[in-house]
């Protein structure tokens, strides 16, 4: 059942001049949510812009004793909304409503978890990412940006135990190019009784790759989608993903509801 | 206090009801909204089929409001009496069906099936939708089609029967009338303003169908303008909506002369907002001692006004 608060902004991160870490004081959210899920933020209280968008719970956020606080969201500035949570300062209220949606399965060793990112597809794998090592799973996180200056957060995956397997379009940092080679390779390379996990948040472009490639090598791969939703709720239908159905025909699911964590395999790429 | 409304034989225990097309089958809310509190609750359009709707992207916001352009994805009227309304049911929901054909015969299969399940409060007969091109529409932007496919529906079913009208003709009151002439309950009305968004970098929609229908705020003066017209003109109830935000939109609408309204986007935005709403009409009936709800109807007061007052 999900929470609606009004959230203080307890931090603003800028990480760059277009991404921001914002940090929000809502702990009964924190505790209630899982890896994948998200919540629905309102950066403000016009009518324009009207509705709430979707974040990723980025972090979960704790104090010193370990109790939940409140979550991260990680954010592009890309229109009107991400532009106020761009730019909002430290006790700003926001409105957050959440955890919603469908989380990730984690997987438990000798399974490993390969995370995929693509930009601001990092946003669901520092949670997923903690939880994973927290319950000794060996984590790899291919993680792709257009330059060295938009890979994020190295530091904090690296403190949690995580392999880093960086890729750059300007080979800036990392392998020059797109990420989905090295995972390519990986997974070639990987024997086949060694069980892995797939999971996956980026451009659409790179989830169907990565969807297929994962396929390719009989690995499972959940991938995390993005669209474009009205409520949330499961209310308005706007946020629909095709999904293939047994007569070779695809129907449509909300991602709201029965994702946004959705099976690469089900979903209908082209 | 007293909140209830009629609409036909029917009685609402206060006068707010979840918009179709805005809040699912209602099931979807049960978690966040107590069901039973609501006046009514309007489910999503429902063909006799099954329906895919339209491809993503299917909505755009606009300053202050939305278009979609959804298509009436759904799960067909079996499924729904089957799977949806035994919990609607058991949650004490006042349920009022949102149907849709593409023929005068499949409105009336609709009404037929409907009428024989147990747990519906009436029928809302969806002839405006702005995004399918065959049907529904069809019936609503002529008049003699918005007769007949009432006529039809009102001589097979005892529900109260809700024509729901498309503010994208030229007189909406025109077929409010000829819908009280086939025997209607109530009219509902607005349907969505017929829309479209174009981005200028890529000189595409912002739709995949192209066009949309605009609702929220954005049309809220536009609506309660038809909703006062269509007062004029028919006897029967309105239930008004468009872009209804807080308690005193929905005192606007029943002052223009709805008896009851509705309240979609907003419930995107807030999905808690309904007991919001009821505290905020209770609050105004009591600073201007007001005892029944229902007396607010059709309250504007257009007399014309003391020169010496305006010029104060």
């Amino acid at each position: 059942m999900p929470i609606d608060v009004v959230a203080d902004v307890m931090a603003n991160r800028r990480l760059s001049s277009d991404y921001n870490v914002l940090a929000l004081a809502a702990p009964a959210i924190a505790a209630a949510a899982s890896p994948g899920q998200f919540v629905m933020i309102r950066p403000g209280r016009s009518h324009d812009p009207l509705l709430r968008r979707p974040f990723s719970v980025f972090e979960v956020l704790r104090d010193q004793h370990g109790a939940p606080t409140g979550i991260s969201l990680l954010n592009k500035r890309v229109g009107v909304s991400t532009g106020l949570i761009y730019t909002a300062q430290a006790g700003e209220r926001v409105d957050c409503l959440g955890p919603l949606g469908r989380p990730f399965s984690l997987v438990d060793p000798p399974a490993q978890a390969w995370m995929v990112a693509g930009g601001v597809g990092l946003a669901p794998f520092a949670a997923l990412a903690e939880a994973l090592c927290g319950r000794g799973t060996t984590a790899v996180l291919f993680y792709g940006a257009r330059t060295a200056a938009e890979l994020f957060y190295l530091d904090v995956f690296r403190a949690l135990g995580v392999e880093l397997v960086l890729t750059t379009e300007d080979g800036s940092l990392g392998e020059h190019g797109r990420i989905v080679a090295p995972l390519e390779r990986r997974l070639s390379s990987q024997r086949t009784d060694r069980p892995v996990m797939v999971y996956a948040c980026g451009p659409e472009g790179m989830l169907a790759a990565t969807a297929r490639t994962a396929a390719r090598h009989g690995r499972a791969c959940q991938i995390s989608v993005e669209r474009i939703m009205g409520c949330g709720l499961g209310g308005c239908y706007s946020c629909v993903v095709p999904m293939r159905s047994d007569d070779g025909r695809f129907h449509y699911v909300r991602s709201c509801i029965e994702g946004p964590v959705l099976a690469g395999d089900q979903i209908q790429w082209d | 206090m007293d909140l209830t409304v009629h609409i036909g034989s029917l009685t609402l225990k206060n006068p707010l009801i979840a918009a179709s097309g805005c809040f699912g089958y209602g099931v979807e809310y049960a978690g966040i909204v107590d069901l039973a509190s609501l006046g009514g609750v309007a489910v999503k359009g429902l063909f006799l089929a099954e329906r895919e709707g339209h491809p993503p992207p299917r909505i755009v916001e606009t300053p202050a409001g939305m278009l979609n352009a959804i298509g009436l994805q759904g799960i067909g009227v079996h499924r729904f009496v089957d799977e949806k309304l035994p919990e609607l049911r058991a949650r004490r929901a006042t349920v009022i069906v949102n149907i849709c054909g593409t023929t005068i015969d499949e409105y009336v299969e609709l009404a037929r099936i409907l009428s024989d399940a147990e747990g519906v409060a009436a029928l809302e007969l969806n002839i405006s939708c702005p995004n399918i091109k065959e049907g529904g529409i069809t019936f609503g932007c002529s008049l003699t089609g918005t007769f007949d496919v009432v006529s039809a529906v009102r001589k097979v079913t005892r529900l109260p029967v809700i024509p729901k009208l498309t503010p994208n003709v030229t007189d909406v009151a025109s077929f409010a009338r000829a819908a009280e002439d086939a025997g209607a309950d109530a009219v509902s009305l607005v349907n969505t303003f017929l829309a479209m968004v174009i981005d200028v970098e890529t000189r595409r929609p912002k739709l995949s169908n192209i066009v949309g229908g605009l609702s929220g705020p954005a049309i809220r003066p536009i609506a309660v303008r038809m909703v006062y017209e269509c007062r004029q003109m028919v006897k029967i109830p309105i239930l008004g909506m468009g872009g209804i935000a807080e308690a005193r939109d929905a005192i606007e609408f029943m002052i223009a002369g709805a008896a009851a309204v509705q309240v979609g986007t907003a419930s995107f935005v807030d999905p808690f907002i309904w007991p919001k709403l009821i505290d905020g009409i209770s609050q105004y009936m009591q600073r201007h001692h007001i005892e029944r709800v229902s007396d607010l109807i059709g309250t504007i007061d257009t007399r014309t006004r003391d020169k010496q007052w305006i010029s104060s």
